[in-house]
């Protein structure tokens, strides 16, 4: 029993890296936000579904003309990449920034707001696809090459798509360390983040560098929606609270705000998660199974804030008066 | 001399409504009427007494008298009062205390299981002894139950939540909202407690016996149906009454005070000597009471409980009536709670109706250079079901341009209105200088 089980274990933590992937590359989102504007932007799951419907809509309308399925999953990413980062900035535009330039100092009205931007977009997408195409339960077409199996020391096997995700997760990682630490527009956003106030009196333009945060935070929150299509097949518009929850546990395991904290964070969910899906099966003799896997974050989650709120790399900060 | 005319008003508009109501007990339009009557009970100052009576006379006589001609109705004002119940128990966490709870709809649900198990054959499941209990007496002692079971869960919950920012509430509430909904959904194994999706039915109601009697002597038909229907109307309606009375009492309380002061300003408060985790919980567990004790009244009346009707979109529901009605406002609480119930239970489905209707017999819209065929209409669009857009739009619309809600909290009002004397003094001031 127990060597089935270790056999099992490079397999799972295969699993639990590449749902790690996308886990991360949607916290990144939340932690981004956080950081320049200290909003826990709720809405950011539906921004990370509308990545995946567009995906889904790239697929159909390109599908059948591109042969190359690695051109095509790429031309998906980057339409999901822009709408979803247009997206993004549109409710910033609309929504958030309107409450900002009120200066209310009620800390629930952009919460509330973002809730409500969130369950407006379930709802918006639904009736757009249930328009366009008379259903809203899409599903990412099945390739047979993406599909194909390598095999890998310790019995562990991969599938292309699974490479490709991991390869596009590595870049952007890559991508956005650069641009936050070597760029002025990083700088710029890193010194917003820090003191609002005293970035706009060094001649920066907040509203610029908060949209462009939500931008960069959209692009990837909708990169990370079609990697979850790719993925996990199935979506429709309701896809996006669970993950959302999870990817921000993820952000706060990681230390809110903290970029690298998200990634950390997004994996090392990933990975518990998966591993309890498949071990808590076997430990309660199958008493308790698959299904209590989503529970699992939100259990992570209420520990972290009882006992390490500041997260795995974050610091703790005063309150300042 | 302040005018009578707006309660002379009011009683005629009473009149009008309870008259229209009492003649066409099927009509939406004259349900909304003697609702708007009530709101403006609600909301007209001064003549209490008289406001009292009209509010009192609408709900104890017109309605029930209505309801008898027609049981749905019956049905619609009661699960109404279920939300006001709920949304005057989410005001007091969300617009007092200001803590953002999205997973409202959980103690629901934990007040709901709690009778549901012990009132029907599922805790023989998991335990021994002669199940269902009998609807008296224990049906009253497990709505006392679920306010316990409710304020301990929000507890629990809340203790680690609380001691950070309030955001963490909202993400924690969230998930907990989606925990009570999956362990519901999966707790038929290993040991049967919930009996997961298939939920739980029949559910034990108390007796109404003594109730056949009264509608014997009044004329009417005195079938079980109709006494349960009355009961659970004047039940609901007597917990609303208690709720009512709570809030009114705590607002005023060293905790309402407390809350108020946690709300606007967290570090000041600390400063006076209120300990922030301590009063916080305590608005957190308050809250989720009254839900709890909403949601044994909710299994009773309803007969059945099955997870799917404790989702996110029952919590925002709810969310949409405090924030419509105006965060600490009692009586914006109960506006918005009438208000979002109307249209989520009657208003959207009946436009939804009158689509399909338009679209089946090919109405023809024309509007002289414009003309629309309904029948080309795509049968994608069915108000009914979009209400996730319409409660997301409410919450965003009323959070950009109207924050304190319909009918303002008065603390907030008087606020505003000092200010506002404080501006026109200014202003005298430095007329009378120049």
């Amino acid at each position: 029993m127990s060597e089935a089980l270790l056999e099992l274990l490079p397999s799972v933590l295969l699993e639990g890296l590449l749902l790690g992937c996308v886990y991360a590359m949607i916290a990144l989102g939340y932690t981004m936000v956080y950081g320049v504007l200290g909003l826990i932007n709720f809405a950011h799951s539906e921004v990370f579904m509308v990545g995946a419907v567009a995906g889904v809509e790239v697929y159909r309308y390109l599908g059948p003309h591109v042969d190359n399925p690695y051109l095509l999953a790429l031309a998906a990413l980057v339409v999901a990449a822009f709408i979803s980062g247009g997206l993004a900035m549109a409710m910033e535009r609309l929504a958030y920034r309107p409450l900002r330039k009120r200066g209310s100092t009620n800390r629930l009205v952009p919460l509330i707001t973002a809730i409500g931007v969130s369950f407006f977009l379930q709802d918006f997408v639904r009736l757009i696809e249930g328009l366009w195409h008379g259903e809203f339960y899409m599903n990412y077409p099945a390739d047979a090459h993406l599909e194909a199996m390598h095999d890998l020391p310790l019995g562990m096997s991969i599938q292309n798509k699974s490479i490709f995700v991991i390869a596009v997760t590595v870049a952007m990682m890559f991508a956005l360390d650069h641009l936050v630490r070597r760029t002025r527009l990083g700088k710029a956003i890193r010194a917003v983040a820090q003191d609002l106030p005293t970035a706009s009196l060094m001649g920066i333009d907040p509203d610029k560098i908060i949209a462009r945060t939500f931008l960069i935070g959209g692009a990837l929150g909708g990169i990370a929606g079609v990697m979850f299509g790719l993925l996990y097949s199935q979506i429709n518009p309701f896809v996006g609270f669970v993950p959302g929850i999870k990817a921000f546990t993820a952000a706060v395991l990681g230390g809110i705000g903290n970029i690298y904290g998200a990634m950390l964070g997004g994996l090392v969910l990933g990975t518990i998660e998966t591993l309890g899906g498949t071990y808590l099966f076997f430990l309660t003799d199958g008493a308790l199974g698959n299904e209590y896997k989503d529970i699992l974050a939100f259990i992570i989650l209420v520990l972290l804030l009882l006992f390490r709120p500041q997260g795995l790399l974050g610091k703790t900060q005063g309150e300042k008066v | 001399m302040t005018s009578r005319r707006p309660i002379v008003l009011l009683g005629i508009a009473a009149v009008a409504a309870s008259a229209a109501l009492l003649a066409w007990p099927r009509a939406t339009w004259a349900l909304i009427a003697v609702l708007g009557v009530l709101f403006g009970c609600l909301s007209v100052r001064d003549y209490k007494p008289a406001r009292f009576v009209i509010a009192l006379a609408l709900l104890l006589v017109v309605i029930p008298t209505a309801g008898t001609h027609n049981t749905f109705l019956f049905e619609l004002v009661t699960t109404m009062g279920i939300f006001a119940a709920m949304s005057l128990g989410l005001n007091i966490v969300v617009g007092m205390a200001g803590l953002l709870d999205l997973g409202y709809a959980a103690f629901f649900a934990i007040g709901a299981y709690t009778w549901a198990i012990f009132g029907s054959g599922q805790a023989s499941e998991f335990m021994s002894g002669s199940f269902p209990l009998p609807g008296w007496p224990y049906f009253y002692i497990f709505s006392a139950l679920a306010v316990i079971t409710g304020a301990l869960t929000g507890t629990l919950i809340g203790l680690p939540a609380l001691r950070l920012r309030g955001d963490y509430l909202a993400v924690v509430t969230l998930g907990l909202g989606e925990v009570v909904r999956v362990t519901a959904n999966n707790l038929d194994h290993p040991i049967n407690i919930t009996n997961g999706p298939q939920g739980i039915t029949p559910i034990q109601r108390p007796p109404v016996g003594w109730l056949l009697k009264p509608l014997e002597w009044l004329g009417l038909d005195s079938s079980p149906a109709l006494a349960y229907s009355i009961f659970f109307y004047v039940l609901v309606l007597a917990v609303i009454g208690v709720v009512v009375l709570v809030n009114v009492r705590l607002d005023r309380s060293r905790f309402g005070r407390a809350w108020v002061a946690i709300r606007e300003d967290e570090i000041a408060a600390r400063a006076m000597g209120i300990s922030l985790t301590h009063t916080k919980l305590q608005a957190f567990a308050t809250g989720a009471a009254f839900s709890g004790v909403m949601g044994a009244i909710f299994a009773a009346k309803q007969l059945f409980v099955s997870p799917e009707t404790f989702t996110l979109l029952q919590s925002i529901t709810i969310l949409a009536m405090v924030i419509l009605g105006g965060m600490g406002s009692i009586r914006g609480a109960l506006v918005g709670a009438m208000a979002v119930a109307l249209l989520n239970l009657e208003v959207l489905k009946s436009f939804s109706d009158f689509l399909v209707h338009l679209r089946q017999t090919g109405f023809v819209l024309n509007l002289g250079i414009v003309s629309y065929n309904f029948a080309n209409l795509s049968d994608q669009i069915e108000p009914a079901k979009y209400e996730r857009m319409i409660f997301g739009l409410i919450l965003v619309l009323m959070m950009i341009f109207r924050p304190s809600g319909l009918i303002p909290e008065s603390r907030h009002r008087l606020e505003l209105g000092e200010r506002k004397k404080a501006r026109d003094a200014a202003k005298g001031g430095s007329h009378g200088a120049a």
